[in-house]
């Protein structure tokens, strides 16, 4: 392989010589075009598809419920909405970004479309589970979401006892039950992630030969598989205890609220790792991509996704400093959480490093990835600032803390998602989209993003309390910032939303490989036949077999 | 006395020993977070335009194993922040473990107030007034569902639980009156269930407790629960429902629908507020208060028609003092 500037296949970059289609099978999205043949089909690529334009329509619902906080944020004494108003507006917000986008984002869409592809597979373990799981995912999320949106529920997405189960009058329960009914999905996914990667490679296709994104997601189909049942377990006792005054949350019939926050936080802390690993593994995909160079370090990516997915069910107690748990018990989560940084740092730096001594192309997907990368490392390190216990207690449940974990879910996942859905794109819909748009998005999202929430870490330093309906006059100002930034990351998301989606018609055919990239997924036409290969794809020799090669490769890949 | 509030500050007062080594901690967090993150920032910015496709660049591999990389740069910036941990444990540590000499404040805390009781006897609704110079040792527990509560000034919070109690103590320094908060969503009005903590001269404190403890206190806390039993959402000028306002009430002739001429005096008031539809109001609009028949206690009325009684004859709740 040449090490040169000289970059072979750089001319392949404007393909323009359309591909030849007689005796071509049609791909998936023409094979059949009927409403049943969508809503009853099995291939994972077109359920990947509805996952797609269902995530997207909920994160559209939660976007305009945080433009609603933001726009009540304006004022410091709540003259805009009443309390309750706001209340149940970052309700929305929170479950639903949460719930119905964070949480499937990744994994339901990109997973679901490349993890065959990828390890050179036809199909997912178990197709018709797969099927299940969106419906299973679509009844529980829309019940939920007339309840939230129609109905009202003003508990925060934490559902905390005992105000979710004996004090909120607003439509708690069946919030409840369809967000219990979502974890099936998630476990159901989890599954068969698991099976599908560990029985369904292609000959040839060894673990250590797996591209990072597929590692990312088998690691969190464990977090989903070992997590989500505490949760459901959680919800039900919560819906028990609301709907039959069963007493185990609530002091008034003999529970206990911590033992929530505990059941809670086992599965949500580790759930930050289901939105977090997916997004690492776009990453680590798009860098060397667009650097022209195998990633850094492969190997210690790989274990570092496992070790993240370990080490992150040791740290829940970390969200529970200041409420009443032992000195002991803080003092050992708060170790645990610096030893989490560990597996995260290797990350960010083996991504630096891929990018030393590359060939560099910032197109859309890069710009994200550079976004993420920066964004991600803030995140990262201000919630070891939480993490340190004498500064939690002054910054716990602050702004600081919403600032610390957009920096991570937006920052991170939100921003992943938009570099992913740009690098695969000629992929899943054999169309380019306007690559000029796609950068000035990039940057505004980039933008927009760092002026809504840097200055909430501001905002928590100075003590302004987190899910304050009104709040002291002094804040004012650097409220009005982050609201204004909001309404320029508001016209960053809205501009892809128009692109995409003009592409579908207009945009210029995808070649099979747009942007040369090393993977199975490029070898096979853009968008795929229904049954993802033509002929068995041949596995290539090391992983991220890209023209740039550092000397480390021998070391690493014997 | 009101907290300050400048247009745009940037760093919050510190108002104890703890609060300024807490800022100590984070300023010091603060550099290594940049020690650690800036090389990254610049190596990415200087990657990206050094190494740009078509660029004439070095690109020979430079021979480094990466091993040796890849675990110097995962236990150096581990054992850095360590140091970290073990700072913030020292302080959290010490701030768990409250003198024996500590002077003991009750808070109970409720949807959507904070009420506290000095050693003394003396109580407060959402305002608190404390000693300098004296470890100060809340004891809090919650009436219903779980508060906290937050005085950033001394940087500590800790939840307010309905089922046992928690504690916080610190050591003022500073005279000053500064936010105090509840920082754990509870409902409704979370954002408003708070007040002030105003630090005093042991001097001060003590004359406070003997005169303003129990006269000022009372009308304080009666402007707490006016607050907190949503009466000010209809009563306040200038709230939609235009309920009757309280200016001048007190010890003026009401004018009833039946023709009788009343004094509003604290008999009058209390029978009032517990049982809104007798004597209806001359030329009043249609009746739609609830009756607070048994949802006020004996003791919060009295607070309330004392708070009536203080109001001022123009202008709003909040200038009513005594």
């Amino acid at each position: 392989m040449s090490a040169s500037g000289t970059i072979e296949g750089a001319a392949r970059r404007e393909p323009h010589v359309p591909e030849s289609t007689i005796g071509r099978k049609p791909d998936y999205l023409h094979a059949e075009s009927t409403l049943r043949s969508w809503f009853f089909t099995t291939d994972h690529k077109r359920i990947a598809i509805l996952y797609l334009t269902s995530i997207t329509g909920f994160f559209v619902i939660g976007a305009l419920a945080a433009g609603v906080v933001r726009l009540a944020l304006i004022v410091p004494n709540g003259a805009i909405m009443t309390n309750d108003t706001y209340n149940k507006a970052f309700t929305i917000h929170g479950v639903v970004m949460v719930w119905f986008f964070l949480i499937p984002s990744i994994p339901a869409t990109f997973g679901n479309f490349l993890i065959p592809l990828m390890i050179g597979a036809k199909d997912l373990a178990f197709p018709k589970l797969n099927l299940t799981s969106w419906y299973v995912f679509m009844g529980g999320a829309l019940f939920t979401l007339v309840a939230v949106v129609l109905g009202g529920v003003d508990t925060g997405w934490t559902f905390y006892a005992p105000l979710s189960t004996a004090f909120s009058n607003s439509w708690v329960l069946p919030a409840l039950i369809g967000v219990t009914i979502v974890g099936f999905s998630s476990i159901l996914t989890g599954l068969n992630f698991v099976v599908t990667i560990h029985t369904m490679r292609a000959p040839g296709m060894t673990w250590f030969k797996l591209p990072i994104f597929v590692w990312a997601h088998y690691a969190t189909s464990l977090i989903f598989l070992l997590a989500t049942p505490v949760i459901t377990t959680a919800l039900v006792l919560l819906i028990a205890e609301r709907a039959f005054h069963v007493g185990v949350f609530d002091p008034a019939f003999g529970g206990d609220p911590v033992l929530f926050q505990h059941l809670f936080w086992f599965y949500s802390h580790p759930a930050v790792y289901i939105m977090v690993l997916p997004g690492m593994g776009v990453i680590s995909e798009i860098v060397p991509a667009f650097a022209r160079k195998k990633l850094f370090g492969y190997r210690f990516v790989a274990y570092a996704s496992i070790g993240l997915a370990s080490v992150t069910f040791f740290v829940w107690g970390h969200h529970m400093f200041v409420n009443g748990q032992s000195d002991l018990a803080s003092l050992v989560f708060s170790a645990l959480s610096f030893a989490v940084a560990v597996p995260s740092a290797v990350k960010v730096y083996n991504w630096t490093a891929t990018i030393h001594k590359g060939s560099l192309r910032l197109d859309t997907p890069m710009l994200y990835a550079m976004g993420y990368i920066g964004l991600f490392v803030l995140g990262g390190l201000t919630g070891l600032y939480l993490a340190t216990l004498a500064i939690n207690q002054h910054i716990h449940a602050t702004y600081f803390v919403v600032a610390h974990f957009h920096y991570i879910m937006v920052g991170g996942t939100v921003l992943a998602f938009l570099g992913g859905l740009h690098f695969w794109w000629p992929k899943f819909t054999g169309r380019m989209y306007s690559e000029p748009w796609g950068r000035v998005s990039a940057v505004l999202i980039f933008l927009g993003f760092n002026v809504t929430f840097f200055p909430q870490f501001i905002l928590g330093y100075l003590g302004m309390p987190r899910r304050y309906a009104t709040y002291p006059p002094e804040f004012q100002l650097l409220n009005v910032l982050s609201s204004a930034g909001a309404t320029i990351l508001a016209a960053g998301y809205l501009f892809p939303m128009l692109y995409l989606v003009y592409s579908l018609w207009f945009g210029r055919k995808a070649p099979a490989n747009p942007w040369d990239a090393r993977g199975l997924e490029w070898e096979t036409a853009s968008p795929p036949p229904t049954l993802n290969f033509e002929r068995p794809p041949e596995v290539p020799r090391i992983p991220y077999d890209y023209p740039i090669q550092a000397t480390e490769a021998k070391d690493q890949h014997r | 006395m009101t907290p300050d509030h400048p247009a745009l500050q940037l760093w919050p007062v510190a108002a104890s020993a703890t609060a300024v080594e807490t800022d100590e901690l984070i300023l010091a967090f603060t550099v290594l977070t940049l020690v650690l993150t800036v090389p990254v920032f610049i190596a990415i910015t200087w990657f990206a335009l050094r190494y740009r496709e078509g660029s004439e660049a070095d690109r020979t591999p430079s021979g480094i194993r990466s091993n040796l990389i890849e675990i110097s740069w995962m236990l150096i910036p581990f054992l850095l922040t360590l140091v970290f941990f073990a700072w913030g444990a020292k302080l959290f540590i010490q701030s768990k473990n409250p003198p024996p000499d500590a002077m003991v404040v009750e808070v109970i805390g409720r949807q959507w107030m904070w009420k506290f009781q000095h050693p003394t006897g003396q109580s407060e609704i959402n305002d608190l007034h404390l000693p300098i110079g004296q470890p100060i040792k809340l004891r809090i527990i919650s009436q219903d569902v779980i508060h906290a509560l937050y005085i950033p000034a001394v940087r500590m919070q800790i939840d307010a639980l309905p089922d046992r109690y928690t504690q916080m103590w610190f050591k003022a320094d500073k005279v000053g009156t500064f936010h105090l908060y509840c920082s754990e969503y509870c409902g409704t009005d979370h954002s408003v269930m708070g007040g002030k903590v105003t630090f005093m001269n042991p001097g001060d404190y003590q004359d406070w407790l003997v005169h303003a403890g129990a006269q000022q206190g009372k009308v304080a806390s009666g402007r707490a629960l006016y607050q907190a039993y949503g009466c000010a959402g209809c009563h306040e000028p200038g709230s939609a429902v235009r309920a009757p306002g309280f200016a001048g009430l007190f010890g003026s002739q009401v004018g009833l629908a039946d023709g009788r001429t009343v004094t509003a005096d604290a008999a009058w008031l209390r029978e009032k507020i517990l049982n809104p539809n007798g004597d209806r109001l001359a030329g009043g609009g249609k009746q739609v208060m609830p009756s607070f028949a048994g949802r006020i206690p004996e003791q919060e009325l009295g607070l309330l028609v004392d708070f009536i009684r203080s109001y001022p004859a123009t202008g709003h709740a909040a200038e009513a003092t005594r």
